[in-house]
């Protein structure tokens, strides 16, 4: 992939929170880089730094939090540069983010159309009538049914659904480059889920725009997602294409994730669980941070932090397994081993 | 019940606004707390006298009737009259606009700059807020009353010199309820929405925060009124604020109090009139903190 074809490049970004005894780095040094067009799936669990990384990116990290390094090259520019103001204009503008909550996202005493219009009176100065032509244009194109009655509507009135709808014509209103969808479709209930996630892949087609989609759901992911970056406790431990890492995960935490995902073609007594807990953020264990819940680990593991190196196809991961410093079983393999392993 | 179908449908037609649906709420819990709405008339009640009282009053609340010094109350002059001969009736007529005004403008001027102080320390935090908050609290550690005579006796005694006394007192009552309000809602999702749409602070403050936390200032406002009334109309009665011969009922009190053991009337009808009014502003805006709370059933 050449650089150039890249919309947002984001290099060994730090993002800590500093609370009075400590420091914690909520994100440690992420890389990754969203292809022009494509989806970039962000995966983890609570607490593994996926919104922060996305909030970063907007810069909206607020007191306590504060970027404490890296590099996040959108379209050349590192965002990390702009004054606030540049910033301003690029929210909502080039970059867009939808958020979890569509309940909570809108705010309770403007119509839908008011706050749809917002952004085109914020980004573009239209007058309020322009400003609600162009968000009736909008509630058409993330298909409302009678969006011109819609437009006046406030947004208790709307179901969960309509209004994660309504979110994402805002997001969209001004023709971003790059949308951050923040687990867009963890509050609505699943066959919703599915419309809006096809929703927000046409609307990618049609506009030409690169998404980074943050979320816990693997099945979404797999559902939608070019890319995939998978983080645990404030770092990538594998970045692949979609294909593969469903195929062939590398990660042991990649291959627990995928195996505790329930199964329909095998008769299941208990579903498969990651033993133990995400370690606290101010107690990060001292070498591979996953190793404390590893089938696999060894002392290596235990003292040393593995790097993200690339493999073969281009695909990366951070685990001791796949460098020649391996120190436990060589004929290991992660992916059909997991099983045994985790039940001896 | 039929009203209330009725009622209905017209919603369904109209999509109201949530303020509007919220204000029929509010109005219907109103109707059922009776003291709020005893309160609530009798403010009517002065509103329309200062209004259209001064019109209907057959006499000049300046005029001076020296065969006619301080009667009793009669039928020609039912609340009695003054050691100049002036109608009592009418004069507090008279000063129920200017009681009304010192009230309205003072609590105006009081809760618009509280208002902006309580919003930007609540919005901004750290230094911004420790600094504004711990302003306020200077001006919270006098009593107000003594704060109101201090920037009196510095401006000079009039009306407008009152106004700004009691305005300034009201101001750390409206910044500290502001503020407390803007650290809830500006942790809510929508104003992280607005950001990442690339609204200015100016813009969220004013246009996403200001609005949801509107029923507090309200309710702030009109209680706010009895106290205002009460201070300005106590700064009249020190001779601080409105200057004779003007109606206000703070200084009609104040010459009646040399003649009250003779002629107690002088003294008893302006401070009636004065407690009326207060209590009047404190039932309704209790009624009303009562009806906008959501937590209490309509």
């Amino acid at each position: 992939m050449e650089p150039s074809s890249n919309i947002i490049e984001v290099n060994d970004l730090r993002t800590s929170f500093f609370t009075e005894e400590a420091e914690v780095k909520a994100v440690d040094g992420v890389s990754f880089s969203v292809p022009s067009g494509k989806t970039l799936g962000i995966v983890g669990e609570s607490g593994s730094g996926k919104s922060i990384t996305s909030l970063s990116i907007m810069r909206l990290i607020q007191e306590p939090g504060q970027i404490v390094g890296g590099e996040i090259n959108f379209k050349s520019d590192n965002l990390l540069d702009k004054s606030e103001s540049e910033m301003r204009r690029i929210r909502g503008n080039e970059i867009s983010m939808i958020f979890q909550e569509p309940m909570t996202s809108l705010n309770p005493v403007f119509t839908v159309g008011d706050q749809i219009s917002e952004a085109y009176r914020i980004h573009q100065g239209l007058s309020k009538k322009q400003a609600l032509q162009k968000s009736l244009e909008m509630l058409e194109l993330v298909g409302i049914p009678s969006p011109k009655d819609r437009l006046k509507r406030y947004p208790h009135e709307l179901s969960g659904g309509m209004r994660q709808r309504v979110m994402i014509a805002i997001a969209l209103a001004c023709k971003p480059e790059l949308l951050i969808a923040d687990e867009p479709t963890t509050a609505l209930d699943v066959t919703i889920q599915a419309q809006i996630l096809r929703l927000i892949n046409n609307l990618q087609d049609e506009l030409g725009m690169s998404v980074v989609l943050i979320t816990h759901d693997l099945g979404v992911v797999a559902e939608t997602c070019d890319y995939v970056a998978v983080m645990y406790a404030g770092k990538i431990v594998e970045y692949a294409d979609v294909q593969t890492l469903f195929e062939s995960p590398k990660h042991p935490y990649t291959v627990g994730l995928l195996s505790s995902l329930p199964r329909h073609d095998i008769d299941q007594e208990e579903l498969q669980v990651i033993k133990g807990m995400v370690p606290s953020p101010t107690n990060m264990p001292e070498g591979c941070r996953f190793a404390p819940r590893c089938p696999f680990a060894t002392d290596l593991c235990k003292e040393q932090l593995p790097t993200l190196d690339d493999l073969e196809d281009g695909n990366q991961v951070r685990c001791w397994v796949y460098s020649d410093k391996w120190d436990g079983d060589p004929e290991v393999n992660v992916k059909d081993d997991y099983g045994t392993a985790t039940s001896s | 019940m039929a009203e209330t179908s009725v009622k209905t449908q017209q919603a369904e037609t109209k999509p109201p606004s949530p303020q509007l649906e919220n204000m029929k709420k509010v109005y219907k819990k109103l109707k059922k707390n009776k003291t709020a709405m005893v309160g609530g008339i009798l403010i009517l009640f002065f509103i329309i006298v200062s209004i259209i009282g001064p019109v209907l009053t057959p006499f000049d609340p300046d005029a001076q009737d020296y065969t006619n010094r301080l009667a009793s109350p009669n039928a020609d002059n039912w609340f009695g009259t003054d050691h100049h001969g002036r109608d009592i009736f009418t004069r507090i007529i008279h000063g129920t606009s200017i009681t009304l005004y010192i009230g309205f403008s003072s609590v105006l001027l009081g809760s618009v700059a509280g208002t902006v102080i309580g919003i930007v320390s609540g919005y901004y935090g750290k230094k911004i807020d420790a600094i504004l908050m711990r302003s306020m609290d200077v001006l919270l550690a006098f009593p107000g009353i003594l704060l109101a005579l201090a920037i009196v006796s510095i401006l000079g005694g009039s009306l407008q010199n009152v106004i700004i006394a009691v305005a300034v007192f009201s101001i750390p009552v409206f910044a500290r309820i502001v503020r407390g309000s803007t650290l809830a809602v500006k942790k809510l999702e929508y104003v992280d929405a607005v950001r990442a749409l690339g609204a200015s602070d100016f813009r969220i403050i004013f246009r996403h925060i200001l609005p949801n936390i509107m029923s507090p200032i309200i309710v702030q406002a009109t209680l706010r009124m009895a106290t205002a009334i009460l201070a300005a109309s106590g700064l009249s009665f020190l001779g601080l604020g409105a200057q004779p011969p003007t109606p206000e009922w703070g200084a009609i009190l104040s010459q009646g109090r040399n003649y009250m053991w003779d002629d107690p009337h002088y003294a008893l009808f302006p401070g009636l009139a004065i407690v009326v009014v207060v209590l009047a502003f404190n039932l309704f805006g209790d009624g009303l903190r009562d009806a906008l709370d959501p937590k209490t059933k309509g």
